[in-house]
């Protein structure tokens, strides 16, 4: 709590106390004399609690600010003393006062916790220097310098380990709870904590350009984005106040003059008017809305840049995937091993084949050597010889071997076998024999299916598959997840042709949502109305390109973020709707003199107070 | 350049508002945007400007919410 809140409950405390002292006296006393001292006292609480809102209104009447809520509040209380209404008055100024208090209070609360969601920024970095580890800011560690990190510190800035390894805590980066292991060798991110052993690494970015600051910087900004629904807000209250302010001017002169209704009472109820006349429960809680929104996603791993991207996010109607790297792993892996001839076991396939491969540097050379345990011996091998667009063959203790595609097979003329699979098949003869195939290809991710699933669950409505792969392939990978509609070897110009064609076939108030890896489809995720970059860890370009940022390499945090975004609309379409709704019954009531100041009051700050409780729920996230 | 200023014990998100308004009338202040939640004020200005224009900043802050310091990040 700020000292300044404390200060204010304060002197609130403290005036209620006298105001009750009032009430007291009032009740007991009844003479002319005690009349006077009743009001004193009033007088007394009044200015100990609403003091300060006076000295505001008379400071930003200085200012030619008329239609602030200080002054406002000023009138209206001010004015119940006149129509004699000395208890409510106080009253009405207290329960503002207890109201702003709360408010206040909520405020903070929903700062620190945002704040809480943006603690990923490293107070220091040990940096050696001269053989001696030194404590500077991160700001001050240069590229290339190495940084030592103990168990426990949070990684200053990125680079590559040079020494040691150990287990790394990636929450506060990707939601994932699960620990990465780093080795030697092996590039990490800053903003990760160390958990286990002492790391030394040699920096590759500055602090400014690393992917903390790069996050934060995001997140911070992302409030800056507006979201319709805020600009709805802006707009409604720079209308409202006058409005309501206008109302009150009317219904306190054209009753009595037109009517012949009593002063007293008209004034009375166009004071009310002036309690409710500030928009402050949308003003503040709107925007908290989306805040709790983006945070929540953030501490799933979703980096959202902007309010309006959160907004649009649950009108998502088409969603177009990349299919390598955002479907599918991206790496290739031996999936199958299928020897064909009697005698000959998986293991010799798969070792023949590592072995005349092994001089390659073709990634399915180095899918077949991450299978094959064996050492490879290349003493045994001899004359090796590149079949182009067919494969290799060479001399393998001894006996001639080739290995290549169906091709290579018939030109040898073999009669391979017809897998049937998608991937890349290669084929294994030796002495003029078919031995058999192994099969690699591109796994599909773990969760790649159940999202498919759930966004048709969700309700959308066209899931489009795009590929620079073969046919072939993205039709079978398709096949496996539920998707109808598969485009498949494109170019890159395709593919923004493609989204541009599908933008056109929807309509303006539904979105088109691109996900991709980020790495090479950077202008289709500007196109799209929401581009959506996976695997963002330490991937510069995805971070710049898109609009929404996925940590984690699962698709399935795509609903995720459909969820989150839809959630928040909710919470502020009830706010909205509340809010407004309160205000105008209370209006309503007022102006027939059904409801009185107390009202008015709690139409002003306890429907504010509520709309931010309310707000605080988009931060929580299932 | 750009430029950010914490503004400390912003209370009013209406007042907030006006601010963001405000400054970004100010002459070479080509953006300005207040974050009522992070209470943050960032603005984008002629580099020639950007020294003078603090001042006048925390003139108009002060203007709506006398309370608040106005800090240069």
């Amino acid at each position: 709590m700020s000292k300044k809140l404390k200060k204010r409950i304060q002197r609130t405390a403290t005036g209620a106390v006298v105001y009750l002292v009032g009430i007291f006296c009032s009740l007991f006393l009844s003479d002319h004399f005690s009349n006077i001292l009743v009001l004193a006292v009033y007088l007394a609480a009044y200015v100990i609690i609403g003091g300060d809102v006076v000295k505001k209104a008379i400071k930003n009447l200085g200012n030619r600010r008329i239609l602030d809520e200080n002054f406002l509040m000023t009138i209206a209380t001010i004015g119940a003393f006149f129509v004699g209404e000395y208890q409510e008055g106080v009253a009405v100024m207290l329960f503002y006062q207890v109201g702003e208090c709360f408010q206040s209070y909520a405020v903070n609360r929903s700062r620190k916790s945002i704040a809480a969601l943006m603690d990923i920024r490293p107070d220091y970095a040990n940096v050696l220097r001269k053989g001696q580890a030194e404590e500077v800011t991160p700001e001050e560690v240069e590229v290339g310098e190495t940084i030592l990190i103990k168990p426990g510190e949070r990684i200053p800035l990125d680079g590559i380990v040079t020494k040691g390894s150990s287990i790394l805590d990636t929450r506060a980066l990707t939601g994932e709870s699960l620990p990465r292991d780093v080795a030697e060798g092996e590039a990490i991110a800053s903003g990760c904590v160390n958990l286990s052993g002492v790391l030394e690494v040699q920096t590759t970015k500055r602090f400014q350009e690393s992917t903390v600051a790069r996050i934060l910087d995001l997140v911070e900004n992302a409030g800056s984005k507006k979201a319709e629904a805020e600009h709805f807000i802006t707009k409604f209250s720079r209308y409202y106040t006058p409005f309501v302010v206008c109302c009150a001017v009317l219904l306190s002169l054209l009753p009595p003059l037109l009517l012949g209704g009593s002063w007293t009472e008209w004034i009375y109820r166009a004071l009310s008017f002036l309690v409710i006349s500030c928009p402050c429960a949308l003003v503040i809680s709107i925007p908290l809305s989306f805040f709790g929104g983006l945070g929540g996603a953030g501490k799933e791993g979703i980096l959202i840049k902007g309010s309006n991207y959160l907004e649009a996010l649950a009108a998502t109607q088409t969603v177009v995937m990349d299919k390598t790297g955002t479907l599918t792993q991206g790496i290739f892996r031996v999936t199958k091993i299928c020897p064909q001839r009697e005698g000959i076991t998986s293991e010799e396939l798969l070792e023949i084949a590592a072995c005349v491969e092994g001089c390659s540097n073709h990634p399915v050379s180095k899918s077949l050597h991450q299978v094959c345990d064996k050492e490879v011996d290349r003493t045994r091998l001899q004359n090796v010889e590149e079949l182009a667009g067919q494969g290799m063959s060479a001399i393998l203790a001894g006996r001639k071997v080739y290995v290549g595609n169906g091709r290579l097979m018939k030109h040898l003329g073999l009669q391979p076998t017809e897998a049937g699979e998608v991937g890349t098949i290669v084929h294994i003869s030796r002495e003029g024999e078919y031995l058999g195939y192994i099969l690699i290809a591109d796994e599909i991710k773990s969760d790649a299916k159940s999202a498919v699933e759930q966004l048709k669950a969700v309700g959308i409505q066209k899931i489009v598959m795009l590929t620079g792969d073969r046919k072939e392939v993205a039709e079978q990978v398709a096949k496996q997840l539920g998707i109808h509609q598969v485009y498949a070897e494109l170019l890159p110009e395709d593919k923004v042709r493609l989204v541009e064609q599908l933008l056109k076939e929807k309509t303006q108030e539904k979105k088109l949502v691109f996900v991709g890896d980020g790495m090479n489809d950077a202008p289709v995720l500007a196109r799209a109305d929401i581009g959506i970059a996976m695997g963002g860890l330490g991937c510069d370009a995805a971070i710049e390109a898109a609009d929404v940022v996925i940590m984690t390499d699962e698709p399935s945090k795509i609903i995720k973020a459909i969820q989150i975004s839809k959630k928040t609309l909710t919470i502020v379409k009830q706010n909205i709707v509340f809010a407004i709704g309160i205000k105008l019954l209370i209006l309503l009531l007022a102006a027939l003199g059904a409801a009185g100041m107390w009202a008015a009051v709690f139409a002003d700050v306890g429907v504010a107070v509520i709309a931010i409780l309310n707000a605080m729920r988009a931060m929580k996230v299932r | 350049m750009k430029k950010t200023y914490l503004l400390e014990d912003l209370d009013c998100a209406h007042c907030a508002e006006k601010m963001e308004k405000e400054v970004g009338k100010l002459e070479g202040v080509s953006d300005s945007r207040v974050t009522f939640l992070t209470q943050k004020l960032v603005i984008e200005v002629e580099d020639d400007k950007a020294d003078k224009i603090t001042k006048e900043i925390k003139k108009i802050v002060k203007k709506f919410e006398p309370d608040v310091e106005v800090v240069e990040k």
